[in-house]
């Protein structure tokens, strides 16, 4: 039979590992998100030449491999004597990655909305606020959603890549475990089952909000 | 009364509008008709700000609607506009879509909004369908909860862009009605349309625009009847 030296103590060190996980994605994932919007909201107002320099910026965060981005802010910010944790490090640059391509999600939902829809709604004396909070702004949402859910998924797998600055997240408690207990095998599949238990509801969350939005298209 | 005064519009190298003047006195109905370029669009959108004009000056009620200092969000409020694309709000229900403005722009209570789309609905006969999205309408409906969202603002005037031209032949009928009912209830209206009948029979004037310049404007039966310009006699003779 199938023999293990896991313990009930191992399981809990994963699932520490794991809130690391949800931590560093769930702020970076809301900042992200939330630059995201405001640079998106920039970019279609200012239109593609004059918001070129934030294209360029986050043009190489989009370019640049996640690890090097994380490997080079942790070095700057030492020689910076920010004194950051390395907490503190992997929120700001995953942060500014989803945010890089958060803002071309929102920018493509934005121009999905009609130009005349939006002329409608400046006729009837909405103020540009009012059209972006009640006509642009939830049907933005409608065709942004798939490909946000998308990002907040790649995000939290990109994020076992702050390991690399010493963060203790799930996949790095998964290789503590393997190199004490020698089972690579199960312990990742365990590792895989966590990240899966992670992703799942967020999944059947975008499903279930297209499904909810979808008739009244 | 909307007053337009040697109004003229480039978009780039072409000049859409060559100095148009106009007074639309309150109560009447004025339709304009004319080719495809000839600048009658652009005009209504002049009309209520959406379009800035290059030179010239449009009042409205002696608001002159172009001047920095006017309140664009404001003045729309009183000039209602309806285009060819229905332009409906698709994630709002028909009785949201029309409920959004009083209750946003005006600031209305719910229940008294309510009871304003619920009324303007009605009036244009889409009283069974509240509550459904605009994705479950026709197109005629489409239009016809397009024009109750405007008249839910209780504006003084009204600007119409070829309603029915994005309609099928069938549905063009219900909205052509909807327009007569405003007219005989004396609403101030600007229609520009494509259907002659319809000017024939709704205005007090009509107008014809050729190559952005007002051709020849008058009476329906003169217009019809008499046209003096020979680009109007041209029109004419080609949509009969």
């Amino acid at each position: 039979m199938f023999e293990t030296a896991l313990t009930g103590n191992d399981l809990l060190f994963l699932a520490k590992g794991a809130g690391m996980t949800l931590a560093v994605t769930g702020v970076s994932v809301a900042a992200g998100t939330l630059m995201g919007i405001i640079f998106g909201v920039l970019r279609t107002q200012f239109g593609p030449w004059w918001s070129m320099p934030l294209t360029f910026v986050l043009d190489i965060f989009r370019s640049v491999p996640l690890l090097i981005q994380l490997v080079l802010a942790n070095a700057f910010q030492a020689i910076a004597q920010w004194g950051w944790p390395p907490f503190t490090t992997s929120c700001v640059v995953l942060s500014l990655y989803t945010a890089a391509y958060c803002t071309e999600i929102v920018r493509g939902g934005i121009d999905s909305v009609p130009v005349t829809t939006r002329r409608a709604a400046r006729s009837l004396g909405l103020t540009w606020g009012q059209d972006m909070r009640y006509i642009v702004g939830p049907l933005a949402t409608r065709v942004s959603l798939p490909a946000w859910i998308g990002l907040t998924l790649g995000v939290m797998k990109d994020s076992a890549l702050v390991l690399w600055l010493g963060l203790t997240e799930l996949l790095k408690s998964s290789q503590i475990l393997i190199t004490r207990l020698q089972e690579p095998l199960f312990i990742l599949l365990i590792c895989g089952a966590f990240y899966f238990v992670l992703s799942f509801p967020i999944a059947r969350l975008g499903g279930y909000l297209e499904r909810r939005w979808s008739p009244n298209d | 009364m909307i007053e337009i005064e040697k109004v003229r519009k480039s978009f780039g190298a072409l000049e859409v509008l060559k100095g148009i003047d106009l007074i639309v006195a309150n109560g009447e109905v004025v339709t304009i008709i004319g080719g495809s370029g000839s600048g009658k669009s652009t005009l209504l959108t002049c009309i209520n700000g959406l379009e800035a004009v290059d030179s010239g000056r449009v009042l409205i009620d002696g608001t002159e609607v172009h001047a920095r200092s006017t309140n664009l969000n404001k003045l729309r409020q009183n000039v209602g506009i309806v285009f060819q694309q229905f332009n409906a709000f698709p994630h709002l229900t028909v009785l949201e879509n029309v409920m959004l403005a009083p209750r946003k722009v005006k600031g209305m209570a719910k229940p008294e909004a309510e009871a304003m789309a619920v009324k303007q609905l009605t009036h244009v006969g889409l009283a069974d369908k509240l509550r459904v999205y605009p994705s479950r309408l026709s197109g005629g409906q489409q239009q016809r909860m397009a024009i109750a969202r405007a008249l839910a603002m209780s504006p003084a005037y009204m600007l119409f862009d070829e309603v029915t031209s994005a309609l099928d032949p069938q549905l063009v009928g219900e909205v052509l009605d909807t327009l007569k009912m405003l007219a005989e209830e004396g609403m101030t209206m600007i229609c520009v349309t494509h259907e002659m009948s319809f000017a024939r029979d709704v205005s007090d004037r009509v107008a014809f625009f050729h190559q952005g310049i007002m051709a020849e404007i008058g009476r329906p039966d003169q217009l019809f009847g008499a046209p003096q310009n020979p680009e109007t006699q041209k029109f004419l003779s080609n949509v009969r």
